[in-house]
């Protein structure tokens, strides 16, 4: 009777132990990704944003309907020059992957810009910056500036642009969408990683 | 054999209680260092922000956590790819509590997290304007796991379903080999700044039902070369 305690308890102990190393305590959902071979190397990578229904939050002074209903923001004069919204983020399917937001600066003392962060939970963050005015009178080009996880050895540009709705017969479809495509290449490293070595990368 | 059935499921439940004790316990679990920012001679930067989400311009996440959205009514991350993720957009202050700007901080549970090391691991990004300054990135992975073993727990196993107290301590564990975070500066006079920061937490209340009752929260970059400071900068130092 008291080995097969001592059995019952080692085993819960060990158990639970074994549990707590393998198994995993966060699992992120992934979706696949929707990558193209770009012709000059590298890869690019086309995300969209349906307005309104993607929209989370407008954050500027003096909106008469706030979004969402019930938000402050600051009403501090020095806040008028900058605008934020969040929005879901989409893959090329139509899928939502992710969340984003664009800050625009209005100021005299910096150079106005657009700033984009994409933050897609199960395979990283990266931060782009645009110049204000439109390269073509269409879209805006601004240059990946940092990326976490898997956009960390990236370097590229990604492009924005608005595409209204195609049809105006439809009264359930959005007005039109964001599209954000990224255009990025690896970037060479001389380090190699632990994992790499272990695979037999070498 | 009834009697060695009930022998074994008792050691069983007595092990796991132990190994739930030892986990708990953990001599070796991750310590709370002195951040290496608080001791530098750089300049540095310092943003506060209420901890309290309700304090914030909008916070949202997969709606049933037991933190509510804020406002009532923003949307919620309920897909599947984003219900690890909470989005928060507050106002950012400076030493002297003047608000200076906008900060949008991505969080979602790390996959990395191992609780027998004492991680609970979150992957944070914040997305930063400082009115008439310029913008700012910053990636931290932030460890929960004292937080969760001195606030949160102590808040369930109290009968008030509530925890009060004094704890301060750093969230930031990475991904800079000194426990920082990564900084990318943007425009304006961060442009082309890459440096280090910490966040840091000062709680005070707790509550089950509504998450941080009192809580600041404060992020400290290091600036230094790229950088004039302001007067409440200079403060900071």
């Amino acid at each position: 009777m008291l080995k097969t305690l001592i059995f019952g308890f080692l085993l819960g102990l060990v158990g639970t132990v074994a549990a707590a190393y393998y198994a995993p305590v966060v699992d992120q959902y992934r979706e696949s990704s929707v990558i193209a071979v770009a012709p000059n190397g590298g890869n690019t990578e086309s995300f969209r944003i349906n307005i309104p229904t993607d929209r989370i939050m407008i954050g500027a002074p003096g909106q008469a309907e706030p979004l969402p209903p019930g938000l402050q923001w600051p009403t501090d004069e020095k806040f008028d020059g900058v605008r934020v919204e969040l929005f879901k983020l989409r893959n090329s399917r139509d899928t939502v992957i992710g969340v984003a937001s664009r800050m625009v600066a209005d100021s005299d003392q910096i150079e106005d810009s657009v700033e984009w962060v994409l933050h897609i939970p199960a395979r990283g963050t990266f931060y782009a910056a645009m110049p204000a005015q439109s390269a073509d009178g269409v879209s805006r080009i601004g240059k990946l500036r940092a990326g976490t996880q898997e956009f960390r050895p990236m370097q590229g540009e990604i492009s924005e642009r608005w595409v209204p709705k195609a049809d105006d017969a439809d009264p359930d479809a959005p007005d039109g969408h964001i599209e954000l495509v990224t255009s990025f290449v690896g970037t060479f490293s001389d380090s190699v990683t632990e994992s790499a070595l272990t695979e037999g990368a070498l | 054999m009834i009697k060695y059935a009930a022998g074994l499921l008792l050691g069983i439940v007595l092990g796991v209680v132990a190994a739930a004790a030892l986990l708990y316990f953990n001599p070796l679990a991750a310590k709370n260092p002195l951040s290496p920012l608080s001791v530098t001679n750089n300049n540095i930067i310092s943003l506060g922000y209420s901890g309290v989400p309700t304090d914030s311009i909008v916070f949202t996440n997969n709606g049933e956590s037991r933190v509510q959205p804020h406002p009532e009514k923003v949307r919620e991350l309920w897909e599947a790819p984003i219900r690890l993720t909470e989005v928060l957009v507050t106002v950012l202050a400076d030493s002297r509590n003047n608000p200076t700007g906008i900060g949008i901080k991505y969080s979602s549970d790390s996959e990395d997290t191992r609780l027998i090391n004492g991680e609970a691991l979150v992957n944070s990004a914040w997305h930063i304007h400082l009115v008439e300054r310029g913008s700012l990135f910053v990636e931290q992975t932030e460890n929960y796991w004292n937080f969760l073993r001195k606030i949160v727990l102590p808040a369930y196993w109290s009968s008030s379903n509530h925890w009060k107290g004094v704890w301060n301590g750093n969230m930031t564990v990475g991904p800079g080999a000194l426990g920082t975070a990564a900084v990318t500066g943007g425009t304006g006079e961060f442009a082309g700044l890459e440096s280090e920061a910490v966040e840091a937490v000062h709680a005070s209340a707790y509550s089950v039902t509504q998450g941080p009752v009192a809580m600041e929260r404060r992020l400290t970059i290091d600036v230094t070369g790229n950088v004039e400071l302001t007067a409440s900068d200079v403060a900071d130092r």
